[in-house]
């Protein structure tokens, strides 16, 4: 049963809402229950082809060889591919906006780095002969050593995972191998906080598992167009990614979608309509690429796992004056969405509070694991568990009821967040005070009397006077003028690159100031309104900063 | 590599095929007959997405050898509704929201009709039962319970 | 593979066209799944209609089942009440209308929670090489041949037998294990007790040691702690995605805890 809470933020909603509330029939729940929504997999083709990966059985290998003589010879089978087979066989996800290198190829020559990883693809008949013949292909590999621990995976020595970034991290803006976050002085403050609280925070990968595996069946069309029914949550992610991978102009691709069995982030990044579309130009035939359940579990990219480290500096009263994390994203082998998580998750730092002095470096890591995407509120998720985990490990340390501790130090509105931006549409005492009020626990007078809309902004929504940079994870040999690109290289031509670079959002250095930011004036002292009004909620674009919607 | 002649009653009428060796009936019926409400989740025997109805009984479509069904009956979502007439579960799954994705709900749809068809008013614990073989993935198990309730015609707490 | 279909008329036709290459499909739970896997290690789908294989029928002291018995008709079946809550605990309702009782001999860890049932009551295997108690069987049952039915011995007090499932979902998940207790007794002493693990091991296994301290004693609190001190004994649990060795090693004697005094008060 839904509860509306009209009492809070009243004057925000002139409550003429038609439909919520009300029981609604889903417009697309009659295919559902009549078994006619059309899947990716729910059009008929004659004479459809079935296509199966070869992938590695190891975490980490050289190539040696791949001979696919045996298997051409088998029964059913038209042809098999190898990455020679692929146009462009080498892609990075976010390289469609003009965020990172390529380096992920489709079907791998030289190596491989993760368990799973395909090398090679079986065109059949039927399935069934698609798969005794990728049982035929044989591969000589030679092992490397692999590496599955972020922070093992930085260390000097450790194994290269991925050869466009020899250390094992992606690189920032060009310039760094991780992404900072910059606020206040965060060293000074700890110095003279009352109490520093340290905590270690991890997460393991999620698979989706949708019930619907990923895949794809790609045909030829009449005008020289293929078309392609796919499993995609990104319907033009997938159609630019399949015209680069392809070289092929994507006006020759006719992709259809939208109907899609689960995806909850796995199927973001599929790489399986550029295979489907490969097979389909190179065969003349309707060609289906699918995962089995075995797949989607084992290669399907998961919410990568996450390593947070925080230390807060916390006064005998509870404010929190310093909160510094250092956090690692385990990639996996290749970068796919792993980079941009971090660009969003370092934006929501240090969390829905205001803390004077917050910093940041949070890295990419590359390890032989499964390559990791996105997830559901992915970039978010992990370090929020983090948070709050280390928000009630506070609440112990300095004696405080954790609900009084979060209302004490969250957020206001017109409050200074640490990415610069003022707070605005803040809610999290009406939430805190609710969830109080629902499981029976008591708050104290002046948390039951706190509210979003009283008390921000002011001296809260001040910058700090100075804020403390550093070099620390200096990179060489990288384009420090876009996003990431390496020195020299020759990025294919993009819209964007016409464009002049974007300014990095990396804090200028500041001029020599000695304190740190003192605590905030404590919400309950402070009087001034938020300077600006609600219900004008910003756009934010990770890549460009905050727009005026 | 021989195929094998299959005739069987599909949601009442009589269809006739040809099988690969060792092609499950999922297959068969999707892409030999055309039938294409039965889902591929797993293909072994996890998610229930590929359930039909073997004379009556729910089993996965995914893990019968479709030339044993020669001779039998099968049902499948795509059979429930008569002519434009919906049958009570899928106008209950429309109306209690019980789809999301959609994925799941052609073989959640066999599961709770195997269950009416032999108990027309069960609990709460018996559907709960009846549907442990089918997985959701946009958590949606109280909406479908809800809604086989529904289809019954007994009152939904809550 | 390319497979071929052979579909014989009595199981004696059906045992002699087994071999290293073939497979007997009962109710595709295990050999479908395999098929559909891509697996490379058989070629042959061996198939009987012998309707001996779907048979239930009484031999006196015990319940002849036939192999290719579902594990449905276990359920559904009031001479075998005492099995029916290890047979609805077996997959979900698709499951058990197909998977049959010879199958589930067979089943790779962690499934296989009705053998566990059959290991702890003593059952014995019908296959084309005579009859071997479950024990024998399940230690060789790579090479077994064609299973044609299992001999359940029927207790005399049905309350001598005790299940317990521990699954992370409800109501259909996999075990994290399975323990079934026989516990006849005599006089109020325990005699010829027999204690099985369902996921404890490559397959089920007997827990040798919590037998040893039953056997000859009056089932109370302290015996079941005796019992529960040595219960990993003749185990050997296995790390696999539902737990690891060292959480299943954890929890065992608490699981056998609770079975052991459930059945302690009934």
């Amino acid at each position: 049963m839904i509860e509306f809470r009209k009492d809070l933020f009243a004057d925000e909603r002139d409550d003429t809402l038609n439909e919520v509330g009300k029981p609604t029939r889903r417009q697309d729940i009659l295919g559902h229950v009549t078994g006619r929504s059309p899947y990716f997999d729910d059009h008929l083709f004659d004479g459809l082809l079935h296509m199966r990966a070869v992938r590695s059985p190891h975490h980490h290998a050289r190539i040696r060889r791949i001979d696919t003589a045996e298997a051409e010879r088998m029964p059913g089978v038209v042809r098999v591919l190898t990455g020679k087979d692929v146009p462009q066989n080498l892609n990075t996800l976010l390289s469609l906006l003009d965020f990172g290198i390529d380096d992920e190829p489709l079907l791998s020559t030289d190596k491989v780095a993760y368990r799973g990883e395909p090398v090679a693809c079986v065109i059949a008949a039927t399935e069934l002969q698609a798969r005794d013949a990728v049982a035929k292909v044989r591969v000589d590999y030679e092992e490397l050593p692999a590496v599955f621990d972020v922070e093992e995976a930085l260390k000097p020595g450790a194994p290269t995972v991925n050869p466009v970034y020899p250390k094992n991290a992606f690189v920032y803006h060009g310039r760094y191998d991780h992404q900072k976050l910059r606020f206040g002085d965060v060293d000074a403050a700890l110095a003279q906080a009352d109490h520093v609280v340290e905590g270690r925070y991890q997460m393991s990968p999620i698979e989706q598992a949708p019930m619907e595996t990923c895949g794809a069946i790609a045909a030829p069309e009449q005008n020289d167009r293929y078309v392609c029914y796919t499993s995609t949550q990104a319907l033009f992610f997938s159609l630019g990614t399949a015209a680069k991978m392809l070289k092929m102009g994507s006006n020759r691709l006719h992709f259809i979608g939208g109907t899609v069995g689960g995806g909850f982030g796995g199927k973001v990044d599929s790489l399986h309509e550029p295979m489907a579309i490969l097979g389909a130009s190179l065969t003349g035939r309707p060609c289906k690429f699918a995962w089995d359940r075995e797949e989607e579990m084992q290669v399907g990219a998961p919410r990568g796992a996450e390593r947070w480290y925080l230390t807060d500096g916390v006064m005998n009263d509870g404010r929190i004056v310093a909160r510094k994390f250092t956090g690692y994203f385990d990639s996996g082998a290749y970068t796919r969405l792993s980079s941009y998580a971090i660009i969003k998750g370092v934006g929501h730092l240090p969390g829905p509070y205001t803390i004077p002095n917050v910093h940041a470096d949070v890295y990419c890591v590359f390890t032989n694991r499964t390559p990791a995407t996105a997830m559901r509120g992915f970039g978010i998720t992990g370090v929020d568990f983090a948070i709050e985990a280390h928000m009630d490990k506070v609440a112990e340390v300095v004696g405080m009821n954790p609900i009084d501790l979060r209302i004490l130090n969250a957020y206001r509105d017109g409050d200074m967040k640490a990415h610069r931006r003022l707070a605005k549409n803040t809610a999290l005492i009406e939430c805190c005070q609710v969830a109080a009020q629902k499981a029976g626990w008591s708050i104290a007078p002046s948390s039951q009397a706190a509210a979003s809309m009283k008390d921000g902004g002011g001296a809260r929504a001040a910058l700090p006077a100075h804020t403390v940079t550093d070099q620390k994870g200096l990179v060489e040999g990288f384009d420090s003028g876009s996003y990431a690109k390496k020195a020299g290289a020759s990025a294919p031509p993009s819209p964007s690159s016409a464009q002049p670079n974007r300014p990095t959002p990396t804090p200028t250095p500041g001029q020599a100031a000695p304190a740190p930011a003192q605590a905030r004036p404590a919400p309950q002292t402070a009087a001034s309104s938020p300077d600006q009004p609600r219900n004008k909620p910003n756009r934010f674009s990770s890549l460009s900063g905050f727009r005026r919607r | 590599m021989g195929k094998t002649p299959v005739t069987l009653t599909l949601n009442k009428a009589e269809r006739a095929g040809f099988t690969d060796p060792g092609e499950n009936l999922l297959n068969f019926l999707r892409r030999g007959l055309g039938d294409l409400s039965p889902k591929y989740g797993c293909g072994q025997g996890t998610c229930g997405a590929c359930t039909v109805l073997i004379d009556g009984e729910p089993q996965l479509s995914c893990l019968v050898l479709a030339e044993t069904v020669s001779g039998k009956t099968v049902n499948t979502t795509g059979g429930l509704a008569d002519g434009a007439q919906l049958h009570a579960l899928q106008t209950a799954f429309m109306d209690g929201f019980a789809a999301q994705c959609g994925y799941c709900t052609p073989g959640m749809l066999m599961a709770a009709k195997a269950l009416l068809d032999r108990n027309p008013r069960p609990s709460r614990d018996e559907i709960a039962e009846a549907i442990s073989g089918n997985l959701c993935r946009c958590t949606g198990y109280a909406p479908i319970i809800d809604a086989i309730l529904a289809a019954t015609g007994q009152q939904v707490q809550g | 593979m390319a497979f071929t279909i052979e579909t014989y008329a009595t199981t004696a036709e059906a045992a002699r066209a087994m071999g290293a290459d073939a497979r007997f499909l009962a109710g595709g739970t295990l050999v479908m799944r395999d098929v559909n896997a891509g697996d490379q290690s058989f070629t042959r789908i061996i198939r009987s209609t012998d309707p001996a294989l779907t048979a239930i029928r009484g031999t006196g002291d015990g319940i002849s089942v036939g192999a290719c018995v579902t594990l449905h008709q276990i359920v559904a079946n009031p001479d075998l009440a005492f099995l029916a809550p290890v047979a609805r605990q077996v997959g979900g309702p698709q499951v058990r209308n197909m998977g049959t009782v010879g199958g589930n001999l067979f089943a790779p860890h962690p499934y296989g929670d009705f053998t566990v049932a059959l290991l702890a009551i003593g059952a014995k295997v019908t296959t084309a090489q005579g009859q071997k108690p479950v024990d024998d069987f399940l230690r060789d049952r790579d090479r077994s041949g064609l299973v044609t039915e299992i001999l359940i011995p029927r207790p005399r007090d049905p309350g001598s037998f005790g299940w317990h499932k521990v699954s992370r979902t409800k109501p259909k998940g996999a075990s994290v294990m399975s323990i079934a207790a026989y516990l006849p007794r005599e006089g109020g002493r325990i005699r010829n007790v027999r204690i099985a693990f369902g996921a404890m091991g490559g397959h089920p296994l007997r827990a040798t040691g919590a037998e040893r301290a039953l056997e000859g004693q009056s089932l109370d609190a302290s015996t079941i702690a005796r019992a529960a001190a040595v219960t990993l004994e003749g185990l050997s649990p296995p790390t696999d995605p539902l737990a690891s060795e060292w959480y299943r090693r954890e929890v065992a004697a608490v699981h056998l805890t609770r079975l052991l005094t459930r059945m302690e008060r009934s």
